[in-house]
């Protein structure tokens, strides 16, 4: 998740306060993690330095939430660049098991075992995100879906290459 | 293999059975506890239809053993097994499979008109469960008026309607996109849990599976437990 690139969102949509940026952030997009204010206002601090914010009205009192950040020109095109172009595909989040299953095999070890061992432990992080979209609301059931759906993609790959297995070991002790 | 220690309602012993040559369970043991959601995971042709087959009834193992109530199921004649699918067993396959003669209504009442229950109250029982799946007001329907979403919502009332001590579940959710087959399966487990029924559910889908309060993985015709509950 980029913290500053969607504080600067949440600026486009209107001025706001560094206590209400950060009320926003986690309600919609950092569930069950909160910001730290000390984040919040470093990362505000650096945008207005970099021009892509600035402080606009400043309440009388004291303390930094009384400061009303303002998206900028730049500001607006950044996040417009942001959200059109597509995230960058990640091939190899496989890798660590990748290469848990090929050194496995080279070593003789069980790695049909350790992928189950895997198996289950994606299974009990999808039954846990199971309950929290049967128990929340609609922005629980989202983000659950995000993690069941990359989840449920690493289990049909553990699934094939268990079946590949025999073929993969032949390979890589050849 | 109880995960939970609890009581075992159905359980299949080291059974064995093939089709012709090909071996389909080679020694497979399954116990489910009373109320407990289990689900059988594994790839095409591992097995795990057949198992839920045998655990209901529908088949019978070669070899090894099934026990439901502290009878062997395996031992009962055709008839016998027939009563105990109709009395005690609940089903819901994949396409639903409701008669497409019958009313909505009529296909979910079916269970306990089959029973022996006057037709007055077998309708009277089946209608509460229209509002209660949100199918009211497609009582009168058949089923080639009705979404797939819709048939599988029936045919769960359906396989829920007679109170089963055991729902068999054959990918229930398999022929519908993830949002309806999710509203299914919701369905399912809560009106599960609320009558305190067993499901024996048959997935090849993750995400169906993480409804269950258990997985298990048929391989090669033998149960694999998975190290969680």
């Amino acid at each position: 998740m980029s913290v500053p690139l969607t504080l600067l969102g949440l600026l486009e949509r209107e001025p706001s306060h560094g206590y209400d940026l950060k009320r926003d952030y986690d309600t919609f997009f950092n569930r069950g993690k909160p910001l730290p204010f000390g984040q919040v206002y470093a990362t505000l601090g650096r945008l207005a330095r970099d021009g892509k914010i600035m402080i606009g009205d400043v309440e009388p009192g004291v303390g930094p939430d009384r400061k009303r950040y303002v998206i900028t020109e730049l500001g607006v095109t950044e996040v417009d660049a942001w959200l059109t172009e597509p995230v960058e595909p990640e091939p190899n989040l496989q890798t660590v098991l990748f290469s848990k299953v090929v050194l496995a095999l080279m070593l003789g070890r069980p790695a049909e075992e350790y992928l189950d061992t895997q198996r289950a432990a994606h299974l009990r992080r999808m039954k846990e995100l199971t309950a929290v979209k049967r128990g929340g609301n609609l922005v629980d059931v989202l983000l659950a879906d995000h993690g069941l759906f990359h989840l449920e993609a690493d289990l049909h790959w553990i699934d094939t290459t268990v079946v590949r297995l025999d073929a993969l070991r032949t390979v890589v002790t050849a | 293999m109880t995960a939970s220690g609890g009581v075992t309602a159905i359980e299949a012993r080291d059974v064995v059975l093939s089709f012709g040559e090909t071996p389909a369970l080679r020694g497979a043991s399954l116990a489910v506890d009373e109320g407990e959601i289990v689900a059988i995971m594994g790839p095409s042709g591992s097995g795990k239809s057949t198992l839920l087959h045998c655990l209901a009834g529908i088949l019978i193992p070669s070899a090894g053993e099934v026990h439901f109530e502290g009878g062997r199921v395996d031992r009962l004649g055709e008839i016998e097994r027939s009563v105990l699918r109709r009395d005690r067993f609940g089903f819901v396959f994949q396409f639903g499979q409701l008669v497409p003669e019958l009313t909505a209504q009529e296909n979910v009442a079916l269970p306990l008109l089959l029973g022996g229950v006057r037709r007055g109250a077998a309708m009277s029982a089946a209608l509460p469960w229209f509002e209660r799946l949100g199918l009211a007001g497609l009582e009168r329907r058949r089923s080639g008026e009705l979404s797939g979403g819709q048939a599988q919502r029936v045919a769960l009332a359906r396989g829920l309607v007679a109170r089963p001590s055991v729902l068999f579940a054959d990918e229930p959710t398999g022929a519908l996109d993830s949002i309806t087959g999710e509203q299914v399966m919701n369905l399912l487990v809560d009106s599960a849990q609320e009558q305190r029924t067993t499901v024996v559910l048959v997935t090849h889908e993750a995400r169906v599976a993480a409804y269950a309060d258990r997985q298990v993985i048929v391989r090669d015709g033998k149960v694999n437990a998975l190290v969680h509950s």
